[in-house]
């Protein structure tokens, strides 16, 4: 009832979209769930603009949106037209079939897009990306250089170095920040460092989990390194705050969020000491891993199964009216766009090196979701020191497992 | 009253909790006995901006055929009840056989996440629903002899930690006590020790998250008591006075029992939303060293990929079980008190 | 009981009025601090490198020019449209106090009235009621109303917190009526009045104290409430609380997290005129009330 046009003001009447209303949308609803930040602010405000007597557009931007997906789009009709997914929620609403293939739509509507921007399972078409995102190494140069170390590190293993020095010349006590607060972010530290291994979760074409062994283990050595040099507090430290931290001038190397780099970078809440000698690359490699110790991941278009196909294409249309090269170009900074006209910059440079250098995506089997919960909740008692490796990672399976056979992957 | 009287009176306020409150918790407790339809898999090409790669993914036509046969899933009677993630029997079994004496056997229990919530939930529980009531009964007699001009003011900034929503409170809260905040500083300069992290040890949150209990519940015992205090009958307390009993006494054998029925309605109130506690450990960051029951449900419905409904309804329906054992010995009393008062 | 105040020996009245000092500064200072901190930039009330910041403003001279700004209070109230939030607040809060007390007014009145057996289950059922984690509540509701499109919409938040709510109101309100002497609606009952019109014009002009206090618990319980407003209300229909939890966001860009200081202490103001105007009731109805539990 109170289905109306939600006008973003303020925040994005600088954004200076040049969409013409109207889009070419005869009629329909467009209506978004998605996660809340900068970029899906971006996008979705040149989507809205859609909006016109015919056309509605509701849109629910959401850090919880994740906890409403599944039941919003399970009913018939759908309560959202489209939900911008990542690598991980798409095989979450896919499980239960509730996104349909976009093929005609790419196919009437898509001249634009690049190729590498559709997601394609099986053959069939089932989002299209337009950002991408990594967590990778920030580091101040200045104060390394101060510490006597030149350039960035590229391993891990010379970030610890590093850090070392950096203890030792009394410049900083805590020099190392990840995002490390127990959970999912933790957990997500785990799989960034395990992916460097080379080494899968899952036994080859099965559910069973298989991360009980010496890459598990050196993979938890290697966070207890590096959180050694972390803050004692590294248990809460979400993105949010190593970013504050990062900002405030006390760290000197952190694995961050790449799409952190534009706020990182720019003059806000931050000395100008620190922005400049601040340099984003690629995330490390370490032990004897060619790949950077992170996963990839794409925040990209899906469109509900349950939803008619007059809601369904003009909730695309409008969606692909707000990746156009005009809002990207507007929004350089705020995230590193896959779609033409995107301007590779500083704020980039991290999320670049580490595709370029060769990094997996975020495993897209739907029983990670399962591990990934797991891991984040028993690996700290190891981090904390109260319980050895091998005995995480033994609870990490069978907490795992237990879930997985309530899912049905593991009988 | 009549029957027929009694229910159109309660019809109302029964309806809706029956609606809202009671099918849902059977619906909970049904779901909590089964588990998804084994998920039948097929390996597919997964292409991307990053590139291609053959992954397992769900056949969503044959699952649906299985979910449209049996919507629930299968029947998993009490799997789910006694599985790792809950009352992990297995495990318990096992780390009894094995553990060379009680205390191993504590500890291997207390890395079971159901015990390990379960002996926070327990804890805090019983260490903050004494310490409300007393803390609130003794701000109530303070406040009480307040002069009349500045009891309102006094009165409004005792219920400020009760009043402020928890959300922002704790995230102030949580930055205050940072080893950068206010207090964090405060209590490194008492203490002399400049490593002192409040959020670092397990040992120090708990006893982080205990104090805020306190702080938080404090002004709702501290309110009920003040108004209790306002009807302490005058004569008996002049009588006793007249008896040469002391101020001591006179608290103990007068006001104390008088007070006696409000300390249950709050100990009931108290007992119950301490069982429950969430809010804090979330607003805190502080589940790597402390969860509790309400956290672990929290945790299967919030926030990640997947969402597990069974189990988040049979730690649910341990939870109610938990509240009822844990309220036995104040409902007795209600319970005589009940037949008491309507007689 | 003024003559007992006198008598109390000095040494009493230190160690008592200390005792007060120390709690008005615990339960007041984090608020102070907070109402402080509204009138800064972010980089001072939530410094990482020295929290004096936060009272110097050091920061706060440097991006504003000022010691004091009232770009948090701006900006969630004129740029973020704070104001709607607060209008959906005070349509829920009440609705739901005045749905919630005349369902419980109703059902504890019975209760307390009653003296069956059933009476004395019901309320333990309501008690059990109450242990649901709402979390469980919550989640189990989404799928149903998603269905029958019931989600988003402001009457169906309020029609949940008041059910939630039912409970603790029942319990409440039922102490409260136990204390209204019987004789007073049985003697109209005797006069010839029906059961409701007794309760209509024998009970009701005695009863407000009570229905005040709980009210207020009423109040607090929907104006504080994060769970069920968070996951059942669309984005254009949000009340303050998730209003404000969206401040702050997925990532919290840098100037939103002072706004979301500034809602609160703006959240907080009406709370402070509205216990002042009501301390009188909710001590009065108290004693009437839960005294005997």
């Amino acid at each position: 009832m109170f289905l109306k046009t939600i006008t973003f003001a303020g925040a994005f009447a600088l954004m200076g979209s040049t969409a013409i209303a109207g889009c070419g949308i005869s009629a329909g609803n467009v209506s978004v769930l998605s996660n809340d930040f900068p970029a899906i602010q971006a996008v979705v405000a040149a989507a809205n603009e859609c909006a016109d007597g015919n056309v509605t557009v509701q849109a629910n931007l959401t850090k919880d949106h994740k906890d409403i997906m599944v039941a919003a789009l399970t009913a018939n009709p759908a309560q959202y037209a489209s939900v911008i997914v990542t690598n991980s929620t798409l095989v979450t609403l896919m499980n239960d079939g509730l996104v349909r293939s976009i093929d005609d739509l790419v196919a009437k509507h898509g001249a634009g897009l690049n190729k590498s921007q559709l997601i394609t399972i099986n053959g069939k078409v089932m989002a299209v990306a337009f950002m991408a995102n990594a967590q990778h190494l920030f580091t101040r140069t200045d104060v390394l250089a101060e510490a006597g170390v030149e350039g960035v590190p590229a391993t891990y293993e010379d970030v610890l170095a590093a850090a070392e020095k950096v203890r030792s010349a009394g410049l900083m006590e805590y020099p190392v920040a990840l995002n490390t607060k127990a959970g999912w972010n933790l957990a997500e530290e785990f799989v960034n460092m395990y992916m460097g291994t080379g080494a899968d979760f899952f036994k080859a074409g099965t559910a069973e989990a298989s991360v009980n062994n010496e890459h598990g283990v050196a993979t938890l050595e290697m966070l207890k390194s590096l959180v050694a040099y972390s803050n004692p507090d590294y248990l809460t430290y979400d993105s949010n705050a190593t970013q504050a931290e990062w900002e405030a001038g006390n760290l000197a190397m952190a694995t961050m969020w790449g799409s952190r780099g534009g706020a990182v970078l720019d003059d806000e809440g931050s000395t100008a000491e620190v922005v400049s000698g601040t340099i984003l690359s690629a995330a490390p490699t370490w032990g004897n891993g060619a790949r950077p110790a992170s996963t990839l991941w794409w925040d990209g278009i899906a469109i509900s199964a349950n939803v008619s196909d007059e809601d369904a294409e003009a909730t695309f249309v409008a969606l692909m009216n707000g990746i156009t090269t005009d809002v990207v170009m507007a929004n350089n900074d705020a995230a590193v766009w896959l779609v033409e006209g995107y301007v590779p910059s500083a704020a980039s440079a991290g999320v670049s090196g580490t595709a370029a250098g060769g990094a997996a995506p975020y495993p897209m089997v739907p029983f990670m979701g399962a591990l990934h919960t797991a891991l984040g909740a028993e690996i700290t008692d190891f981090l904390q020191g109260s319980e050895s490796a091998e005995q995480a990672l033994s609870d990490v399976e069978a907490a795992y497992t237990a879930a997985a056979k309530e899912q049905g992957f593991l009988k | 009253m009549k029957n027929h009287t009694f229910f159109w009176f309660i019809l109302p306020s029964l309806f809706a909790m029956t609606l809202f409150i009671a099918l849902p918790i059977i619906s909970v407790a049904i779901q909590s006995f089964h588990i998804e339809h084994e998920a039948i898999m097929i390996e597919v090409e997964n292409c991307g901006p990053f590139g291609c790669k053959q992954e397992l993914q769900v056949d969503v036509e044959e699952t649906v055929k299985l979910k449209d046969a049996r919507p629930l899933g299968q029947f998993n009677g009490f799997g789910t009840y006694t599985n790792r993630n809950h009352l992990a029997f297995t495990e318990i079994g096992e780390a009894w056989q094995s553990s060379t004496g009680l205390f191993d056997f504590m500890s291997k229990a207390y890395n079971l996440p159901f015990y390990r919530a379960l002996a926070f939930t327990l804890t805090y529980t019983f260490v903050v629903t004494p310490l409300v009531i007393i803390f609130g009964f003794m701000i109530a007699l303070g406040v009480n002899t307040l002069p009349k001009a500045i009891k309102g003011p006094t009165i409004f900034i005792s219920l400020l930690p009760m009043i402020v929503t928890p959300l922002i409170g704790a995230l102030i809260l949580f930055w205050m006590i940072d080893a950068n905040g206010i207090i964090g500083s405060t209590l490194q300069w008492a203490f002399d020790d400049p490593n002192l992290s409040l959020k670092a040890s397990p040992t120090l949150t708990w006893m982080m998250l205990m104090v805020y209990g306190v702080w938080h519940s404090a002004p709702f015992a501290f309110i009920v008591f003040y108004a209790g205090l306002q009807t302490v009958p005058a004569d008996t307390m002049e009588a006793a006075m007249i008896d040469g009993a002391s101020r001591w006494e006179r608290t103990r054998y007068v006001v104390l029992p008088h007070l006696m029925p409000l300390t249950i309605f709050i100990s009931l109130i108290q007992l119950m939303d301490n069982f429950r506690v969430l809010e804090p450990i979330i607003s805190f960051s502080a589940q790597a060293s402390a969860t509790s029951l309400s956290f672990i449900i929290y945790n299967d419905l919030v926030g990640n990929e997947s969402q597990f409904f069974g189990s988040a309804g049979a730690t649910s329906v341990l939870t109610i079980l938990g509240v009822g054992i844990l309220l036995i010995p104040v409902l007795i009393r209600t319970w005589r008190d009940f037949n008491q008062k309507v007689v | 009981m003024s003559d007992i105040v006198h008598r109390r020996s000095p040494v009493l009245n230190i160690v008592i009025w200390g005792l007060v000092m120390v709690w008005i500064v615990a339960a007041g200072f984090p608020f102070l601090w907070t109402l402080w901190g509204s009138f800064k930039v972010q980089g001072d009330f939530f410094s990482k490198s020295d929290w004096t910041n936060a009272i110097s403003g050091v920061r706060t001279q440097i991006e504003t020019g000022a010691a004091f700004t009232g770009k948090g209070y701006y900006g969630a109230w004129v740029t973020k449209e704070f104001w709607l939030a607060a209008l959906n607040t005070v349509v829920i809060v009440v609705t739901v106090v005045i749905i919630s007390l005349t369902l419980g007014t109703l059902g504890g009145y019975a209760l307390a009235r009653s003296g069956k057996k059933y009476a004395f289950y019901l309320l333990m059922l309501a008690l059990v009621f109450r242990a649901m984690p709402h979390i469980t509540l919550v989640s189990g509701y989404l799928l149903p109303f998603f269905e029958w499109n019931l989600w988003g919409h402001l009457p169906t938040t309020i029609v949940v917190l008041v059910a939630i709510n039912q409970p603790f109101t029942l319990w409440m309100l039922h102490s409260f009526f136990l204390n209204i002497p019987k004789d007073l609606d049985e003697s109209a009952m005797v006069d010839g009045c029906t059961r409701f019109q007794a309760f209509r014009h024998v009970i009701v002009p005695v009863m407000w104290p009570g229905v005040v206090t709980t009210g207020l618990f009423s109040f607090l319980l929907a104006y504080n409430d994060f769970t069920v407003t968070a996951t059942l209300l669309s984005q254009a229909n949000q009340t303050m609380i998730p209003k404000i939890a969206s401040f702050l966001g997925t990532t919290q860009t840098e100037g939103n997290v002072m706004f979301a200081v500034a809602a609160v202490v703006s959240a907080t103001a009406p709370l402070f005129v509205l216990i002042l105007f009501f301390q009188r009731q909710i001590v009065s109805g108290l004693t009437a009330g839960a005294v005997k539990g």
